[in-house]
């Protein structure tokens, strides 16, 4: 199939940017989305142009680097899907395609569809460490975890932090994110010792890092590739509110 | 104390005074409501009631005591709530300076989406009905609360102000379709076993508050209270 592509590019964090139309030729329905971005580029080389920048790593959708907005949606909206999982299949023949950055203050345009996600991970680090004991591991069984939090914790886990939830948030808030992290610690045993301060520093970071404020729209979790439940955020706002009663700082 | 002024720094903070102040607002349109629909008793009983919220708890307090002191509560709240509002709205603007050429939408439901032009309306629609109702502007014959039916009455004689005052309640029914929900997720007293159940309340509450409230209007201008 052949297809339209409009795809915004700019060289470097200073620069304008603006969207180029490129027509992706002889595209089959089988490759990935990104694979599909591969044929274009190797056009544009062959043409001695600069080809199209986009992140991407393992392309099966457990690094989450390959964020991209696809017609209005991250990662193209299909459910439990990552751009790298999406398959040409959902586009007809003809079919015209917008493809633009992660949009937040907090993720600068590095380059054409690639965005610096590292107030991620200073968020991730303001959290800082869980106390555990050197020396030889303790017996599995000795730590007794509760089915439903195992799972809870399972799931807010499978969070792979590439930001669809922050592009899809019409305040381009990392509340879901956050709380994801702050859930999957939150609920196990080993995360109980830091619980509070934690929660206190990673959403101190989060604020810091000028993402928005959450007004409870739902539309993070409905982008998320990883399904995260909306509940994590009442979660983390529970926990912070007992961690300032409690006189946290 | 300086947890509570460090808590206000945060985001979430700022939208727990939101949901405290918005529920105390909610409480207070819901008996409002539930007064208002005391007009089918007809003039006496509605006057009576008026009359009633100026001397409940007399002599235990002041007359006009317990008035006051809900008059200040509401009045705290609402300046806590839409300080709260242009603070997180000022934040949430300024965390996307660059926007999509096409964004497209899952689940948002309008509701949620309007959020601060509603809130905006209330806000309007606050002014404009104290004016109106509590002192007197555009009501002809104003007598004070001695005269509440007959204000109302006079007042909703008039197609605008049934108007202005249905688009008003609307915007209120709108405002907690989402704001009752949005209140127990933003204190954490949401989890997977509750949602269905703010989900629901807040359903009720933004439809039921609606029909009550403009049952008023509507029974005034059709003739049915007069
Ligand atoms: C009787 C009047 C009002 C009631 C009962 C009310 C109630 C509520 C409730 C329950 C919430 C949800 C809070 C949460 O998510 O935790 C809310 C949110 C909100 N209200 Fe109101 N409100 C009223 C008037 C206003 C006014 C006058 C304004 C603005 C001028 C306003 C602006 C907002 C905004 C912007 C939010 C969203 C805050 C956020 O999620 O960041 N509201 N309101
Ligand atoms: S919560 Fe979901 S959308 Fe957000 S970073 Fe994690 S995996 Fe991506
Ligand atoms: S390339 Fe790793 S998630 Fe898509």
């Amino acid at each position: 199939m052949n297809l339209t592509l409009h795809v915004w590019r700019q060289k470097n964090p200073q620069s304008e940017g603006r969207f180029v139309t490129y027509q992706a030729k002889n595209i089959i329905p089988d490759m990935s989305f990104l694979e599909m971005l591969d044929v274009v580029n190797q056009e544009l080389i062959m043409n001695g142009e600069e080809p199209i920048a986009f992140e991407h790593d393992c392309r099966e959708g457990i690094c989450g680097s390959c964020g991209m907005v696809i017609n209005g949606y991250p990662h193209g909206g299909h459910r439990g899907t990552t751009a790298c999982q999406l398959h040409m299949r959902h586009f007809k023949d003809g079919d015209t395609i917008t493809i633009e950055p992660w949009r937040a203050r907090a993720f600068p345009v590095m380059k054409d569809l690639i965005v610096d996600r590292s107030a991620f991970d200073r968020i991730i680090q303001a959290g800082g460490f869980i106390s555990a004991n050197t020396g030889a591991a303790q017996d599995a069984n000795t730590i007794l975890v509760p089915k439903q939090n195992a799972e809870a914790a399972m799931d807010a886990a499978a969070c792979i932090g590439c930001g669809a939830c922050v592009a899809a948030c019409p305040n381009a808030s990392a509340m879901l994110f956050t709380a994801a992290k702050i859930a999957h610690l939150g609920l196990l045993p080993q995360g109980q010792p830091e619980r509070y301060t934690r929660v206190v520093r990673m959403v101190e970071q989060m604020d810091k890092e000028g993402f928005g404020g959450c007004t409870n729209i739902g539309e993070c979790a409905a982008a998320c590739p990883k399904e995260i439940p909306l509940d994590v955020i009442a979660r983390m706002n529970r926990d912070l509110l007992v961690a300032k009663l409690k006189g946290v700082n | 104390m300086a947890a509570a002024l460090t808590l206000y720094r945060t985001t979430i903070g700022k939208k727990a005074v939101m949901a405290i102040t918005g529920f105390i607002g909610y409480g207070f349109v819901i008996l409002h409501m539930l007064g208002n629909l005391k007009i089918f008793e007809g003039a006496e009983g509605f006057n009576e009631y008026a009359h009633f919220l100026r001397t409940v708890g007399y002599p235990l307090v002041p007359e006009r005591g317990l008035l006051w002191v809900v008059r200040i509560i509401l009045l705290t709240a609402v300046i806590l709530h839409i300080t709260a509002a242009i603070q997180l709205t000022r934040i949430d603007w300024a965390s996307r300076p660059k926007g999509y050429r096409q964004i497209r939408r899952k689940q948002a439901t309008f509701a949620a989406m309007t959020l601060r032009w509603g809130g905006l309306a209330i806000f309007l629609f606050i002014v404009y009905h104290l004016a109106h109702l509590t002192f007197g502007l555009g009501i002809p014959n104003f007598g004070g609360h001695e005269t509440a039916y007959q204000n109302v009455v006079a007042s909703f004689s008039n197609p605008i102000n049934v108007v202005i005052y249905i688009a008003g309640v609307g915007a209120l029914g709108m405002h907690l379709y989402h704001g009752v929900w949005s209140m127990f997720q933003t204190l954490g007293l949401n989890g997977p076993r509750t949602d269905g159940l703010w989900r629901g309340l807040a359903t009720l509450s933004g439809i039921l508050l609606f029909l009550g409230f403009s049952a008023v209007p509507v029974a005034v201008f059709t003739g049915l209270v007069r």
